[in-house]
């Protein structure tokens, strides 16, 4: 039995992937976890592929080592599924019982098909709902709401909580709101 | 009596900038520098949002943002600057100057590799280079302990009358977020005291020299006064970490010993990869392995007897260097040497933010790995 739930965000370089993480991280912190995220430590290159890591636990986290048996992986940009880096990650433990939220507008069955295992393929149009709700096509904050209506391990109220109080100062109410109702749609979202 | 407390979860930048904050100090010279940055991009927003009333100094480079805390602490200001890797190699004339001059400054380090080859990520390099300049250094495992070091570093270079530089690891620490808890700005600053100065520029009724030029007859002199003010910080530590357990109801010592009881091999290692061993440890100790973790906290001065206290009685001992010295033995594994005078097993890892695993760390107990975790 692992002691830490553990996630992998996918994204690319300035897609905000680290932002994905830091939102669920605190997200779960509000409900007294114990918690952890960190960026990989590579290179800060605009569109390339990088990683963000997440724990979660009930018990003080102690180990630093980047997440080597994900129970979730989440994946912002879809041509990732294809990269090689991805496709090391995928443990015998993950394909048995993990799960991997992907912004695509492909269906689950595509996606699925290109893995063997009894891994949960979890299918939102993150990007689409970004595009037409708040006008951008950033799908990192728009992704967490199907990730916490289909995982729950943490709550989609809680990470609107924790957006608006990150992102109110920085953003506006405008923009907030639209970004909440984002993530409202995304959890209610249906998967073809 | 432990205060009330803010939980958050935030990076180890954000919690130093924080705990910056909330000691209010009144002057801070600021230069960017991955991975320091974040702590001074937090705290000018507090400074601007009007939540510290701190004279912040931008000055255009770590040699004058040293310089500035030299001449702002001589005048009986409590000063404090942040840096890492390159930005300590080019202060470095003024690192010892400060110590010299008994200036109680504090400046937060997010550790980094040196260049060359140019790398931002995070090893001891930077921290080892400044070593032998007077300066007491502090390690932080995590988020929190980088928080509080810098709360205990304040009041230990007032009472010291020594410069303090707590370290956190780069990256690992300074861009995760962790758990942290806070404690209330009334109880950091009732801790931390208002500064009284004990020698400076301005007292007008007894006018003093600061930093005059030393010939033979006293020079020496001078630098023995550094020696012992060294020697005698550790006391002086352990008394403030005690009072400090009072409000926080967090325990620290000089070193932190994990499963050491009965331990047969044991690693000693500095900073947030002390975290990946306590959980190597735990695994191995459920397979019934005797093996343990010594955590170094406060690295300079080298608490020489705590060490050998600790380690007296271990069979193997395997010490954890995250930099690497050329043509000579490594430095924390000399020191742990020093202590007990007998050999050890040193490894080098990490260099230039080279991730150590889990599995890794279990291959050094078992001696697979043998000097380089390369």
């Amino acid at each position: 039995m692992k002691k830490n739930y553990e996630i992998i965000v996918y994204g690319r370089g300035g897609q905000g992937g680290k932002t994905t993480a830091e939102l669920i991280t605190q997200a779960a912190a509000l409900k007294e976890k114990y918690v952890q995220s960190f960026p990989e430590f590579g290179p800060e290159r605009s569109g390339a592929p990088v990683r963000a890591f997440v724990r979660i636990a009930e018990e003080p986290i102690k180990t630093h080592q980047s997440v080597q048996e994900a129970d979730c992986i989440l994946v912002l940009d879809e041509t990732l599924l294809e990269t090689d880096k991805l496709k090391s990650d995928l443990s015998d433990y993950f394909l048995e019982r993990g799960v991997m939220v992907v912004n695509s507008k492909k269906t689950k069955q595509e996606i699925k098909s290109k893995f063997s295992g009894k891994l949960e393929v979890i299918v939102v149009d993150a990007t689409g709902l970004a595009e037409k709700i708040v006008g951008e096509s950033r799908p990192n904050v728009v992704i967490l709401g199907k990730f916490a209506q289909t995982t729950k391990i943490v709550d989609a109220e809680d990470i609107m909580t924790v957006f608006r109080s990150k992102y109110l100062p920085k953003i506006g109410e405008d923009k907030t709101e639209k970004n909440i109702e984002a993530i409202r749609q995304s959890a209610l979202s249906e998967e073809v | 009596m432990k205060n009330k407390q803010i939980k958050k979860a935030i990076t180890g930048g954000f919690a130093v900038g924080e705990a910056i904050r909330q000691i209010n100090p009144d002057v801070m010279a600021v230069y960017p520098i991955t991975p320091q940055t974040p702590i001074v991009e937090y705290f000018a927003q507090e400074v601007a949002d009007g939540n510290a009333y701190t004279e912040i100094i931008p000055v255009e480079s770590e040699h004058s943002a040293m310089s500035a805390c030299i001449g702002s602490a001589a005048a009986g200001a409590r000063s404090m600057t942040a840096s890492s890797s390159q930005g300590i190699m080019y202060m470095m004339e003024m690192l010892p100057i400060a110590s010299a001059m008994r200036l109680p400054i504090v400046m937060a380090v997010s550790t980094r590799a040196i260049s060359g080859p140019l790398n931002i990520h995070g090893d001891h390099s930077d921290a080892m280079a400044m070593r032998d300049f007077g300066w007491i250094q502090l390690f932080a495992e995590s988020v929190q302990e980088a928080y509080d070091n810098l709360i205990i570093g304040t009041k230990l270079a007032e009472k010291a009358l020594l410069p303090v530089a707590p370290n956190m690891d780069g990256f690992i620490t300074s861009h995760s977020v962790e758990n942290v808890e806070i404690m209330t700005d009334q109880a950091v600053k009732e801790f931390v005291g208002e500064y009284q100065p004990t020698q400076t520029l301005f007292d007008f009724n007894e006018p003093k020299t600061f930093g005059a030029i030393a010939l033979p007859e006293s020079y020496f002199n001078f630098r023995k006064q550094v020696y012992d003010a060294m020697q005698e910080a550790e006391s002086k530590f352990l008394e403030i970490v005690s009072d400090f357990e009072k409000i926080s109801g967090r325990k620290y010592d000089l070193v932190e010993s994990y499963q050491l009881d009965d331990a047969e091999k044991v690693i000693v290692a500095m900073g947030s990869t002390c975290g990946t061993i306590k959980a190597t440890v735990d695994k191995l100790r459920g397979r019934g392995q005797k093996v343990g973790l010594l955590k170094i906290r406060l690295f300079r001065p080298w608490p020489v007897e705590a060490v050998y206290q600790a380690l007296k009685d271990v069979e193997q001992v395997f010490v954890l260097d995250k930099n690497l010295s050329f043509g000579t033995s490594q430095v924390l594994a000399g020191n742990v040497e020093i202590a007990l005078k007998r050999p050890i097993n040193s490894v080098v890892y990490g260099l230039g933010g080279r991730e150590i695993s889990e599995e890794e760390v279990e291959k050094i107990f078992t001696g697979e790995v043998r000097s380089f975790l390369i």
